[in-house]
């Protein structure tokens, strides 16, 4: 909401500057948004009287003047504006005139004539964007006035953003209020009477849908004259809180609007046929609305029609046909209350947003319809005339909002809030806001004022009270827990030790969108059908990740892209799994992932190498050591198609797959613009966050015994099915296992190979004679045999 | 030769000797079996008795002389070695390492960490949940009916009216009151989502929120926990003020500032006392149980705490702007 200060300055003056009152203004919860200056920094600009006005001789489009600005001699003025004519009164920016823009007005010559200054448009002034022509003052502007003080431009716009409670505050009125409290200030409200009907015709009007529209008042004025336009006092009022004239009973109805927080309409009286009826659209009704746009309305809307049609959708937006025009003589005016959960929501059905939606949708003042529909009338016959019905009020009591009775307990009070409240000062508090009350027994009975229908509880009066005591009169305390040792589990790993050991590793951690390309995430996981938003910021950002590699691999893109080829980053967060055991159908997982192209460290004279496989499965071996259970987890060849079909391994724990690491396929290199091989990983948290508590061991006193073997193996056979064997044969003594070669070439034959192994033997209990040790050793050996047909090399 | 020449000869050889060989043929020559000291020393016996012992000695201190020498310049040809050694050793103690650099957390996470912090010393547990939400938790439970205005203002991702990306995390404390009994002190940090985008908004954003419930449970302790929280978070005497607001969830509800640099008011919070209907909703008795909740958007603490302009900088991931949070 848009207000001018002076404005708000004829309701209640408090001796502030501006800064001051915006303060104190957004201070009471009424954030104030903006302070606009309602003209440009102009000077030495006066009212002036055409005196006479003729045909410059030597240009078609120039008019030579002689202006009376109240000074000795009239001044000859050139101008050009077509609307330039005797008896005007105009704005003068004489000689040493500064306007908008530090531009200077000197005695000039145009065309040969002399000029001593210059006739102002609005635009020139700073004041609007119109410059179809001179400013037209009235008619009984005193000549020789500064403009500035005669049009009250040393005043500011303020804008203030109205939280959803404060409907109260979508008016002056309201703001005034607010202002009065704060600085404990009568509010001086414009005298609104009662006009007297002078002819006694009414406009029925039914009330169907009565929850929605307990009370209609309307209005018939008859023979108004539409050709006058609205005076300037008006469109000044309107134009300084950001509305725009159109007529004068737009105008009157938008004054009223921005004055007491009420809509109003009017319909042309001669469109409407029979009785106003209030109630629910019919099935596919259409109306063609003032925008000329045709809507169908739905069958939830509620719309003001007469016998025949629907006139305008209530609360919303009116009806081109049933609209006032210049050619309008009669004229219905509505001033109607209709329930808040009855417009909620349905401007936006329409794509709409009016300033009467905005009002209705948070609430107006169930009592003041008569109190619009009389200012409203006294202003518009002022301007246009006619002959006033008198008010016919149609309601229905039952659906009308009581006024309320809310309890506010002192205890309850400083509970909440946690200081003492001295009683006197919380009953002036709640009396300054216009509320009426009582107290006993340490509680107040308070009475809501029917404007201040956002109070319905207890705590909505502790915030009042709060709110004009002051946030920062309160003191600040430390709170007051017990400090009971909460538990905290060893097993469990928190999140930021897997990311350090991450970073110690050289990754950096990025953050993406948990929404991707579609396009680029399908041809990764063909298989997956993720969640789309229907209304996505961009086609690229519709698709919910089921994998956070998408965007990590643009993030190695762009930044392969900026010449950075080195990229080695990760990130945590969830997947969206469509899931039908899980909650709304999604399962969200999180997960860790990496991404790695480039070398594995950064250039340098000591030399590089490029990242493989076996860097990143280390990477991850390390954030799986952290869980103590390296053991439960495998590696298995992927048959997944975004991997290397020969560098991808599945990730699995004790048995299911819980992730995965390897190459990038390349064939994804020209949808991601990549540069150079990637390589990927992504493993699920809960694996990765429990971790088991150590038992310790007895450490033996005996010398431990290395044997080195090396046996020869088909290709096909891996290194898991050899640690697989080994276990299975199930030598006690041995403690360890290395492969310290893999070996073929010559003297080992085509589709073989030769693996070097370091045994390691030790017992607790004594010292192994050699033996036992060969006899361990025999053990592997036949075990491998057996079972992988490996033959031992000599 | 007399024992003097023999001895000048000897002397002479060692100086100018050049290696621990040469010296070991010298001590051979003139100390060895068959060394021309050792001849001398056999020759004794031709001597009178009176002049045995005299040459004898004189003999002996020669011999003693030379191994002396010879020591002393062994030492001398090692010591030479060893720096030769070292010298051809030496690097430029100037060159950088090729360790392995230390990647950085994403500022973001870094001010999450921070705040997990500085509340997890007061025993605020830190907690997270989903981020497609049901209507019920990101809006009803939060006393934000169908159609309420606040609503319409969150700019809601919506994948159907009752499925949505959610707008805050309070549905993780709704979940944490639905599961657990006061006395309830949690953080939930984590990703939310509205449908905006431009120079200040991204239609992803980091949120921290937290809830404090327990049997007395005030603004004071609110505005003190949170005063507290930004001094120390900008470990600045920061000047901070709580403004009246709206939140559907919270009454009474402030929005907190703090004065910038520019002697600008920036908002950075939002806050209140938990609405009774939301301690309803959970089923805690609000007479009972009171609670303050608030919420702060992670970026822009970020940005004010280290200077980032461009708010969009946090999710493009340019290297270059990550490796500045070491």
């Amino acid at each position: 909401m848009i207000f001018s200060e002076k404005w708000l300055r004829e309701w209640v003056n408090p001796a502030i500057d501006t800064q001051t009152l915006a303060e104190q203004i957004s201070m009471a919860g009424l954030e104030v948004d903006g302070l606009e200056p309602v003209a440009g920094e102009f000077s030495g600009v006066l009212v002036g009287h055409v005196v006479e006005c003729g045909q410059h001789p030597d240009a078609d489009k120039l008019r030579v003047t002689k202006i009376d600005v109240g000074a000795d001699e009239l001044l000859d003025i050139v101008c050009g504006a077509p609307n330039c004519r005797q008896g005007l009164k105009v704005a003068v920016a004489c000689v040493g005139a500064v306007l908008p823009g530090n531009f200077k007005i000197k005695k000039a010559k145009l065309r040969g004539q002399p000029s001593f200054g210059m006739l102002c448009s609005f635009s020139e002034l700073g004041i609007s964007d119109e410059h179809d022509g001179i400013l037209e003052l009235p008619a009984d502007a005193p000549i020789g006035a500064d403009l500035r003080d005669y049009l009250d431009l040393n005043d500011t716009a303020i804008e203030i953003d109205l939280t959803p409670n404060r409907a109260d505050c979508l008016g002056l009125r309201g703001v005034a209020r607010e202002v009065g409290v704060l600085n404990k200030l009568a509010v001086n409200a414009p005298e609104i009477s009662a006009v007297p009907a002078s002819i006694t015709d009414t406009q029925p009007v039914v009330l169907e849908a009565p929850e929605a529209c307990p009370r209609y008042v309307s209005r018939i004025i008859k023979n108004v004259d539409l050709s006058i336009s609205s005076p300037l006092w008006l469109t000044e009022k309107l134009r300084r809180s950001g509305i725009r004239s159109i007529d004068p009973v737009v105008d009157v109805t938008n004054y009223v609007l921005l004055e007491l927080g009420h809509p109003m309409h009017a319909f042309d009286a001669n469109s409407i046929a029979g009785d106003i009826h209030v109630r629910l659209a019919k099935p596919e009704e259409k109306l063609v609305l003032l925008d000329e746009n045709e809507v169908t309305i739905q069958p939830n809307t509620l719309v003001i029609a007469d016998t025949e049609k629907p006139l305008a959708l209530a609360g919303i937006f009116g009806g081109l046909a049933s609209g006032v025009t210049s050619s309008t003589t009669d004229i219905v005016l509505e001033s109607a209350f209709f329930a808040r959960d009855a417009i909620l929501g349905k401007a936006r059905q329409y794509g709409l947003h009016t300033d009467a939606s905005h009002r209705y949708e948070r609430g107006v003042d169930p009592s003041l319809q008569e109190t619009a529909m009389e200012r409203a009338t006294a202003l518009l016959t002022d301007i246009v005339g006619g002959e006033v019905g008198p008010i016919l009020v149609t309601e229905n009591q039952e659906f009308v909002p009581q006024p309320k009775n809310v309890t506010l307990r002192k205890a309850r009070l400083e509970k909440v809030i946690g200081i003492e409240f001295a009683a006197d000062v919380v009953t002036e508090i709640l009396e300054r806001l216009g509320f009426s009350l009582s107290y006993t027994n340490e509680s107040w009975s308070v009475s809501i004022p029917t404007y201040r229908f956002d109070i319905s509880i207890e705590e909505d009066l502790i915030e009042e009270v709060a709110r004009v005591y002051g946030y920062n009169e309160i003191p600040n305390a430390a709170p007051f827990a017990s400090l009971a040792m909460l538990p905290s589990s060893e097993s469990t790993l928190d999140l930021g030790t897997l990311k350090q050991v991450l970073l110690q590793q050289g990754y950096d951690e990025a953050i993406t969108y948990s929404f991707v390309d579609p396009k680029k995430q399908s041809a990764l996981f063909t298989e997956i059908e993720a969640f789309v938003l229907p209304h996505p910021i961009a086609s690229d950002m519709s698709a919910m990740r089921v994998s956070l590699l998408t965007g990590l691999i643009d993030t190695v893109s762009y930044n392969q892209k900026r010449k950075q080829p080195r990229v080695r980053i990760f990130e945590t967060g969830l997947t969206f799994l469509p899931d039908s055991a899980s909650a709304n159908g999604v399962a969200q997982i999180p997960v860790i992932s990496g991404v790695v192209c480039g070398t594995e460290k950064s250039e340098s004279w000591a030399g590089i190498s490029p990242v493989d496989f076996f860097t990143v499965k280390g990477d991850v071996e390390r954030l799986i050591s952290l869980t103590g259970m390296s053991a439960q987890f495998t590696f298995q060849r992927s048959s997944a198609a975004f991997l290397h079909p020969g560098q991808g391994a599945d990730i699995c724990f004790n048995g299911e797959i819980v992730g995965f690491v390897g190459a990038l396929h390349p064939q994804f290199k020209k949808l991601f613009g990549l540069q150079a091989n990637v390589f990927v990983f992504e493993l699920a948290q809960s694996v990765l966050l429990e971790r088991v508590l150590p038992r310790a061991k007895i450490i033996s006193k005996y010398p431990t015994n290395r044997r080195d073997i090396a046996v020869v193996v088909k290709d096909e056979v891996s290194y898991a099915d050899i640690i697989t064997t080994v276990n299975k044969v199930g030598v006690n003594q041995l403690v360890d296992l290395t492969l310290f070669d893999i070996y073929t070439g010559e003297g080992i034959a085509e589709g073989e190979k030769s693996l070097a192994m370091a045994l390691t033997f030790s017992d607790p209990e004594k010292t192994l004679e050699e033996a036992e040790i060969q006899a361990c050793v025999d053990k592997v050996i036949s075990g491998l045999q057996d079972t992988l047909d490996a033959t031992l090399r000599d | 030769m007399d024992l003097e020449t023999i001895l000048n000869q000897a002397i002479a050889k060692i100086e100018t000797a050049q290696d621990v060989a040469t010296l070991e043929a010298v001590r051979v020559d003139y100390m060895g079996k068959k060394g021309k000291l050792t001849d001398l020393l056999k020759g004794l016996g031709k001597l009178s008795n009176e002049e045995r012992p005299l040459a004898g000695q004189k003999i002996n201190l020669a011999k003693q002389t030379i191994q002396g020498r010879l020591s002393t310049k062994i030492e001398a040809l090692k010591l030479a070695e060893m720096n030769a050694k070292l010298a051809a050793e030496s690097v430029d103690v100037t060159l950088p390492s090729n360790a392995q650099n230390i990647g950085n957390l994403h500022p973001v996470s870094r001010t999450i960490a921070r705040i997990e912090h500085f509340f997890g010393e007061l025993g605020f547990a830190t907690k997270t949940g989903p981020e497609i939400e049901d209507g019920f938790h990101n809006f009803d439970a939060l006393n934000i009916p169908k159609n309420h205005p606040a609503r319409a203002d969150h700019d809601t991702f919506y994948f159907n009216p009752d499925m949505m990306l959610r707008t805050q995390t309070s549905g993780v404390q709704i979940r944490t009151m639905e599961a657990e009994k006061p006395p309830l002190r949690i953080i939930s940090p984590g990703r939310v989502y509205r449908n905006d985008y431009d120079q200040t908004h991204t239609p992803m954003f980091h949120q921290v929120e937290g809830l404090m419930v327990d049997k007395n449970v005030s603004f004071t302790e609110l505005k003190g926990i949170l005063h507290d929280f930004l001094q120390h978070f900008f470990e600045q005497d920061l000047q901070v003020r709580f403004r009246p607001s709206y939140f559907p969830f919270t009454e009474p509800s402030a929005e907190v500032d703090v004065m910038g640099e520019n002697g600008k008011w920036l908002e950075v919070l939002g806050c209140g006392m938990v609405h009774p209907n939301v301690l309803r909703s959970v089923g805690i008795d609000p007479e009972e149980y009171t609670g303050f909740a608030f919420g702060m958007g992670v970026e822009r603490l970020t940005m004010l705490r280290y200077g980032v302009n461009d708010l969009r900088a946090f999710f493009e991931n340019d290297l270059r702007f990550l490796k500045q949070f070491n």
